[in-house]
């Protein structure tokens, strides 16, 4: 390591978020630099690309006000390390890991890289443990794990931020037990309220001690977004993997990184791929996703909540899509249950969890939970189904058994997906079986003789 | 060896001054970690080379030090039942840390039980078994002279344990030189390996998925795609088809996919039974993963790697499959690399070449006679990963192009949990005609003709839906109704299989026979019934329905008197009901 290396006036050019310089020092890809123009201030940047003569810095802020002959540029030798240490719950950060809170700096114990590095996939553990969080649609239809990845879908005035606030207060293993959690909140690009709603609610419920803060406001320079993320991440994995939390990520919006990212790449002058987005976000974005999960013989985890904002609400824009390639699932809100008062609005159709199987049934949760969720799902499908003949044809005209189906699929709705307060699973699969004795028996393919004759014949008979 | 001196780098491409004769696609290793790369470009002096690892701390100055060899992989005993990275180094084994880090090396050796098949002075064409390895776990393997060796044996080790990379077979090739053989060799991952002669396909691989199967089978060296959006289960399909298809060995590769998926498999794996011979399915797989945040490079080789490894074990006379998850995410690094060496871009900013790149690998699936004379196959069973699921886009098309079976998942059976979520009309097997013949002879001759009824039945029911939105369900006449309700039973009687339910997850063809016996002949009692008078909604109310819409899931493979029993009390059923209406 060669730390403290400075290169003055060696500058050649300056072009968008690049900088050119003589090369004048022996250094390698990837380091970390610090820029210093004329004002003092330093900015973060790596060497991303070297030749013979010259090397090409990336300003990870912005370049504004920098010149050719003043700016000063800082080789650290290394790449970009961010310092941690126990002291770091309770404590806010801004997105590129300075203390903002006006606390003490941190006592760091260890220098992480802030890239981190790929989990050998043959020393990950299988995630498999239920989190119950007390929404009935996740917990009973899209059940979340430990070590798994489950984004939301939202859109741009829909309560998601009311939902992971929640599932951050509420969650907690089955029988109680939390064990050594910790929150990190990742604001990347979120105004101000956004993030004192966040501090509030976890204070309010006794948290904010377990909390990790970091804020990238939506005032704050847009390519320190790329690194905002990184920073939080390095800091989740200090918490789950050597102090041994489970640690609950959320990440509010990654809409506002993937602008970043184009941003960033434009001014690259790289050749974009879907709509202006480089071709390489999917492995970008995979580089931050892929950071959750539990490893082997080491007690913590790291889940990841990430939200995003479909822009126009369309689940097909690149980011969503990307994203529902690399996480395990997606939970998607919906504005037109939202509009007509249902709380949590939770689409469940598109809605999935992939890691629900290992987590659920029997010595698990309860045996009869994939086959119930699995019913419920092909009820309210046929349902919606249903609903949109009845919207052409009009209910009249739709046979019994049909209108059995929208009836239950508006108790759904209504009595399932709507809810005030936190449910255990016994009373959303309480919830689920009451539901299903709307249909007739029949109908029910995806339960067995013994499951119906034990949940929908007789508690009704009693 | 040749020499170069690194002299620009950006990202995982490098451009170096070279002080001797490079080849293209030649491997070279970089730098003080030796971190491993390919040359993929030479322009008078300069060399380009993309790095297979992460670059971090690469300088001008480094050393560029050719192998002299084509980027090649070793192939040998040690491959069954292990998991590996892009380019067939080892991710399990004891010292290894938690992260991938760079420069990590080959399987260290190890010793396997051997079993001379040769004599000295026998003389051995290329590809030839010159020994047997039996492990103490897992399945006999032989041990193969490459392909591009032959000559006269002058000695060999006897029986006993020895180190799968000491020599242990010395010929003499006809130009009169020593070739050292071990147990395993190197083969160049980008050339496909030699076959006697390719064969006509015969005969199905069989899946165990009925939708697959029953109605769009795919043969023994065919090559199938499966295209779906994000959440339509591709991965839980693969999975099942690795888990439940009665090939010998099963090549898995995850390619740009998630860690904890690859978890689960091994996790999974080797608890679970492979139904063919009992043996822990482990035992018979190998592993390629390189998850969707290791190395971007590595993910292009990890395809090659693949197909390599699977020919390999075509050449000892098996039967194999090679699932690829997903092909799209390999044409995405082709992509990257093409941008970051400035080719023009082609259709989706994918290089021009991509058609032929994707026509390359898929050839390599074939049932062939192997240089040694035994017959092998190789299937290919790749996942595609269309953006906001939409068919049309390059990865796609192309592929449909070389395929012969195509698995299309939807998003409306997805949504509804119902899975295999393959779209009974999108989808098409070229296969069928080939394997009309092998369930003659497995006892089922009129698959061909129920196959048919079926996806006819599943058409009319895609029209009729249509219809009913606008006169309404009740309006339709009752033979119409009654096609609506018997498509409803093939989809939920038969096409819908759980890959979670221990009794359904795997269905023999002799299950999957009486399956379709049992639905058709339902059809055909209702088509009668109701000819003779019956009412749409008695059909409807029959107990006996609900008996059909669940036997796959209760009745597994050792129950097969249960369907015989369903198919009595269902003749019975009619019998009361036409006695009922006279």
């Amino acid at each position: 390591m060669r730390p403290n290396l400075y290169t003055t006036g060696n500058i050649t050019g300056i072009h968008g978020p690049l900088l050119f310089l003589r090369r004048t020092v022996n250094v390698g890809l990837n380091e970390a630099v610090e820029v210093y123009g004329a004002d003092g201030k330093a900015r973060q940047g790596r060497i991303a690309a070297l030749d013979d003569d010259s090397l090409t810095v990336e300003v990870l802020e912005s370049t504004d006000g920098l010149s050719l002959r003043e700016t000063r540029v800082r080789f650290l030798g290394e790449p970009l390390h961010f310092a941690v240490g126990p002291d770091i719950l309770g404590r806010i950060f801004n997105g590129v890991g300075k203390v903002i809170d006006g606390g003490p700096p941190i006592a760091a114990q260890h220098s992480l890289r802030i890239d981190g590095l790929a989990i050998n996939p043959a020393q990950r553990a299988q995630p498999q443990d239920f989190i119950e969080t007390g929404v009935s649609a996740i917990d009973l239809m899209n059940s979340l794990v430990r070590g798994q990845k489950l984004p939301i879908f939202s859109g741009g005035g829909m309560p998601h931020e009311r939902l992971a606030i929640e599932i951050a207060r509420r969650a907690r293993l089955r029988g109680g037990g939390g064990g050594d959690f910790a929150i990190v909140f990742v604001g990347i690009g979120v105004p101000y309220h956004t993030a004192e709603n966040f501090r509030r609610a976890m204070e309010n419920s006794g948290a904010l001690a377990h909390t990790v803060m970091f804020l990238n406001l939506a005032s704050d320079s847009s390519t320190q977004r790329l690194l905002t993320p990184r920073y939080a991440l390095t800091a989740a994995e200090y918490l789950a993997f050597v102090e041994g939390r489970h640690v609950l990520v959320i990440l509010t919006d990654m809409t506002n990184y993937c602008e970043a990212l184009r941003e960033v790449s434009a001014s690259h002058g790289e050749v974009p791929s879907r709509k202006g987005y480089p071709g390489y976000m999917y492995s970008d974005l995979a580089a931050l996703y892929e950071r959750a999960g539990c490893i082997k013989h080491r007690p913590g985890s790291l889940t990841q909540l990430p939200i995003l904002t479909m822009p126009a609400d369309d689940i097909s824009h690149p980011i969503p899509d990307l994203t529902g390639y690399i996480t395990e699932g997606q939970i998607v809100l919906d504005r037109n249950l939202d509009r007509s008062g249902v709380y949590p609005p939770i689409k469940v159709l598109p809605s999935l969890s992939r890691l629900m199987k290992d987590g659920i049934g029997a010595g698990y949760t309860d045996a009869d939970h994939p086959a119930l969720s699995n019913q419920l799902y092909a009820a309210y499908a046929r349902a919606i189904q249903v609903r949109v003949l009845a919207s052409v044809v009009g209910v009249d005209g739709l046979p019994e058994l049909d209108r059995q189906y929208l009836d239950f699929g508006a108790a759904f709705e209504q009595q399932l997906l709507q809810q005030g307060q936190g449910r255990t699973l016994e009373e959303s699969m309480q919830l689920g079986w009451t539901l299903l004795r709307r249909l007739p028996h029949s109908e029910l393919h995806r339960l067995s003789d013994a499951q119906i004759a034990a949940h929908i014949t007789e508690p009704a008979n009693a | 060896m040749s020499h170069a001196v690194l002299n620009w780098i950006g990202g995982p491409v490098l451009r170096a001054r070279s002080e001797g004769q490079f080849h293209i696609n030649e491997a070279v290793t970089v730098g003080e970690h030796r971190l491993l790369g390919e040359v993929i470009r030479i322009e008078q002096e300069q060399i380009v080379v993309q790095v297979y690892e992460d670059t971090s701390g690469l300088r001008p100055g480094d050393h560029v030090t050719g192998s002299g060899l084509p980027l090649a992989v070793p192939l040998g005993p040690g491959l069954l039942g292990n998991i590996f990275d892009g380019l067939l180094r080892p991710l399990a084994h004891d010292d290894d840390t938690v992260y991938v880090q760079p420069g990590m090396y080959e399987l260290p050796a190890t010793r396997f039980p051997f079993e001379p098949l040769v004599q000295p002075g026998q003389r051995l064409g290329p590809g030839a078994p010159f020994g047997r390895v039996t492990p103490t776990q897992g399945r006999t393997q032989l041990c193969l002279i490459p392909p591009d060796v032959q000559g006269k044996v002058l000695s060999i080790a006897g029986a006993g344990e020895h180190a799968d990379n000491v020599p242990l077979c010395v010929l003499e090739t006809p130009d009169g030189q020593h070739r050292d053989i071990a147990m395993s060799h190197r083969w160049a991952v980008r050339r496909s390996r030699p076959v006697a002669q390719r064969l006509a396909v015969s005969g199905p691989m069989l899946t165990g998925q009925r939708v697959l199967d029953a109605l769009f089978p795919v043969a023994r060296g065919g090559k199938a795609a499966l295209p779906g959006g994000f959440g339509t289960g591709k991965t839980v399909l693969q999975e099942a088809l690795a888990k439940g298809c009665d090939a010998d060995i099963i090549v898995y590769v995850g390619c740009g996919e998630r860690g904890n998926e690859m978890a689960g498999v091994l996790h999974e794996f080797p608890q679970l039974e492979d139904p063919q011979t009992g043996r822990p399915l482990m035992e018979r797989t190998v592993i390629i993963a390189n998850t969707s945040n290791m190395p971007v490079a590595a993910r292009e080789a990890s395809i090659y790697t693949g197909v390599t490894v699977a020919e390999y074990f075509r050449d000892q006379g098996l039967h194999v499959a090679l699932m690829a998850d997903s092909t799209s995410r390999w044409a995405e690094a082709l992509r990257e690399v093409s941008g970051r060496l400035g080719e023009l871009p082609g259709e989706g900013g994918y290089p021009s070449y991509l058609s032929s790149r994707l026509a390359s690998f898929y050839e390599r699936a074939a049932r062939v006679k192997t240089l040694a004379g035994s017959e092998g196959s190789l299937t290919i069973i790749g996942a595609v990963s269309p953006p906001s699921g939409d068919f049309s886009e390059p990865v796609t098309t192309h592929t449909k192009r070389y395929v012969r079976c195509l698995w299309a998942l939807d998003y409306a059976r997805a949504h509804a949990r119902f899975y295999p979520a393959v779209h009974p009309l999108q989808s098409y097997s070229e296969d069928v005609a080939e394997l009309e013949a092998w369930w003659q002879t497995a006892g089922n001759p009129e698959w061909a003709d129920t196959r048919r009824r079926f996806l006819a039945l599943l058409e009319q029911q895609t029209q009729l839906e249509r219809m009913a939105r606008i006169v309404g369900k009740d309006a339709l006449p009752p033979p119409q109704q009654l096609t609506l309700l018997c498509a409803e039973l093939v989809n939920e009687g038969f096409l819908r299989q759980s890959s979670l339910s221990p009794l359904d997850r795997f269905c023999s063809p002799r299950r999957q026979s009486a399956m379709m016996h049992l639905i058709h002949r339902y059809i055909e009692l209702a088509q009668q019934a109701l000819a003779a008078g019956t009412e749409v909604e008695d059909l409807q109310d029959l107990p006996i329905l609900r008996r059909l819409h669940r036997m796959g899931e209760e009745l597994g493979e050792d129950n097969l008197a249960g369907y015989e029993a369903i198919g009595t009390e269902l003749e019975s059923a009619f019998a009361r009901l036409a006695k009922h209406n006279d």
